[in-house]
């Protein structure tokens, strides 16, 4: 299992990418392996705003319906809709074709509180 | 036709054929055009499938033989109770002054079932400990969502804002969905490592905004709340109320009251733990009981007792309104009513004392063989999980395939979902030592294959008509409807 170390990750299972002023979030490769196939991927509308620790979309799979949670707060500036007619995408490319959203972060100190690959690492070892 | 798929009605369809022919009409034809408004004449219906009367039994006795139920073998499906049912309350239910009896029925011809109806709601509220019983809800969601518009209904009476409801994180899927319906925010509740509820996570979120905890006993681990007379005294001091979901009821009947736990509303599962078939999709029965500050917003219409003389009452100004036509689904209460009475006290007792008993036993002689993530005195269902299995690569999926093998329906599988790669197990109190002895050695057995052979488990199973489905590819490509040609690729379902 893969967990790139240029990304930040949380407790619930998301990346986040920072790309200049703004983020792009998707679901982590432990993430996708625990959900089995997924099958419906609901996200919010471009130009929405999305909140630190609150849903932000839904993800289906045969096994289970899982909230997403937003790393972050702030607008959404760019949504994914490719992985909405395809959410095979997400078990197949968690980190590059199954990106999220991306979004204009409203406070860049947030992202301190995010884990680092190892952090996240560790701490998906102890949940087992 | 290959071999092991049974035909869709539709493939078998010949035009022109057919199983019943009407005789010549005697009166006038009328143009149908003519006389209904545009809209209401429905059109040819494309591939509507034309087959003689022997076709279509065959075709329907053919797919029931595919079929599996209680009547066919142990179903051990965690949280469902698929017991067996008595077919003495089949019996009842089907005769005729019950099966036949009109809903327009004027109040004077059907004494005997509002009878039956009343004596039912007095039982139901006897065993759980509630002052009051609706019959109407037609399944344990409904009661849910009948039971959560009235707590909404209470607090905008009182003038008092409570948006939120606290669930704890191993409920069933529906308590959140209800909760929403009825327009509260859920607020999930972690359960501690033990597997149940602790009062400190309770104090840390029951506030003046909380309406009420939604909580199951026993959980869904199988575990009963041990902490539910201070959680729900902590819930109480802070104005809320508790529901308990009885989905799991079968584990407490006669032995302990949810009332007296400090549970202010409970629905029962008439058709999980009171005699009436289930999983082919209904009816359901889902009778709601409440304590007396929220008898007033139970719907109407209400059974009266006025003497000898049974009525319905309608004209309630708090209640809730009517939460489904008629009366809710008679003849599943009469199977209930039956039951109870067959039953008796002690024999309801006994119900929740074996269905433990078995279920401590499957734990017990099955520990070791598979993981228990919680080593603890269980209650009518035990939760194993696949980690001693996944080494050799093989999952909880092919395990509860594999089952299908040795002649047993699947146990529950991934739910709860606190619980990586679950197998829930809830044998109920109708098997005997025998069966769940079958039951036991063909786990161990199962144990054994994985680790000698998991190819033979992963692509188990090996006996029934249809191998593994491609649920996947179902979820994502759904054809529900008949499109006028056979699938074009039938081999994803061999």
């Amino acid at each position: 299992m893969e967990f790139p170390k240029d990304l930040k990750y949380t407790k619930e299972h998301e990346w986040v990418r920072e790309e200049g002023s703004v983020v792009v979030v998707g679901i982590t490769d432990y993430a996708q392996d625990s959900l089995g196939d997924v099958v419906y991927v609901e996200l919010p509308q471009e130009g929405g705003s999305v909140t630190k620790d609150e849903p932000f979309g839904v993800v289906e799979s045969v096994k289970a319906v899982s909230d997403l949670y937003s790393p972050v707060t702030g607008n959404v500036v760019e949504v994914n809709d490719a992985i909405i007619d395809s959410p095979e995408v997400i078990n197949d490319d968690p980190y590059g074709d199954a990106w999220m959203i991306k979004v204009e972060l409203s406070n860049a100190e947030e992202l301190n509180d995010l884990l680092s690959a190892e952090e996240y690492q560790k701490y998906i070892e102890e949940e087992k | 036709m290959e071999k092991g798929r049974e035909l869709l009605i539709f493939e078998r369809s010949s035009p022109g054929r057919t199983g019943v022919r009407p005789p010549t009409a005697d009166v006038p034809e009328v143009d149908l055009d003519k006389v209904l408004p545009k809209g209401a004449v429905r059109g040819d219906i494309e591939g509507f499938p034309e087959v003689s009367e022997l076709d279509c039994v065959r075709h329907f006795t053919r797919l029931s033989n595919e079929n599996f139920g209680v009547d066919t073998g142990f179903y051990p499906l965690g949280s469902c109770t698929m017991k067996y049912n008595p077919k003495v309350c089949e019996d009842a239910s089907r005769l005729s002054g019950f099966s036949r009896l009109h809903p327009y029925e004027p109040e004077g011809l059907c004494q005997g079932a509002l009878e039956l109806m009343h004596e039912l709601e007095g039982y139901l509220a006897e065993i759980s400990g509630m002052d009051a019983v609706t019959l109407q809800p037609a399944a344990g969601a409904q009661g849910e969502l009948g039971g959560m518009l009235m707590i909404a209904a209470y607090f905008r009476d009182k003038g008092e804002a409570r948006r939120k409801v606290l669930i704890p994180d191993t409920a069933h899927g529906t308590n959140p969905a209800s909760c929403r319906l009825a327009g509260f925010d859920v607020v999930e509740v972690r359960s501690s490592r033990d597997g149940i509820l602790t009062p400190e996570a309770i104090e840390r979120l029951m506030d003046d905004g909380c309406a009420a905890l939604m909580l199951t006993n026993p959980n869904t681990l199988g575990l009963f709340e041990d902490n539910i007379e201070k959680i729900a005294s902590i819930v109480h001091s802070k104005g809320g109320f508790v529901y308990c979901d009885g989905a799991n009821l079968n584990a407490l009947m006669g032995v302990a009251r949810l009332g007296d736990m400090g549970v202010d509303l409970v629905q029962f599962n008439l058709h999980k733990t009171f005699s009436t078939p289930h999983g082919g999709g209904g009816p359901g029965s889902g009778p709601l009981g409440v304590k007396k500050a929220l008898e007033p917003y139970l719907p109407v219409p209400r059974i009266r007792k006025n003497g000898d003389e049974y009525s319905l009452e309608f004209d309630r100004e708090r209640s809730i309104g009517r939460l489904k036509a008629f009366y809710g689904n008679f003849s599943v209460m009469v199977r209930a009513y039956a039951y109870i009475r067959l039953m008796g006290a002690e024999g309801l007792k006994r119900v929740g004392e074996m269905a433990v008993l078995n279920a401590n036993y499957l734990k017990e002689r099955l520990k070791g063989h598979f993981h228990l993530p919680h080593d603890r005195t269980c209650m009518h269902e035990c939760v194993f999980t696949d980690r001693l299995q996944r080494r050799y690569g093989v999952t909880t999926l092919d395990i509860a395939k594999r089952l299908m093998d040795y002649g047993f329906h699947p146990p529950t599988i991934y739910f709860p979902l606190v619980v990586d790669g679950a197998l829930m197990i809830e044998p109920t109190e109708t098997e005997s030592l025998q069966t769940l002895d079958e039951f036991i050695e063909a786990m161990k057995r199962i144990a054994k294959e994985a680790e000698e052979d998991p190819h033979l488990l992963k692509n188990a199973p090996h006996t029934t008509g249809t191998a593994r489905v491609d649920e996947t590819r179902a979820a994502r490509e759904p054809v529900l409807r008949w499109t006028g040609s056979p699938p074009t690729n039938p081999d994803h379902c061999t």
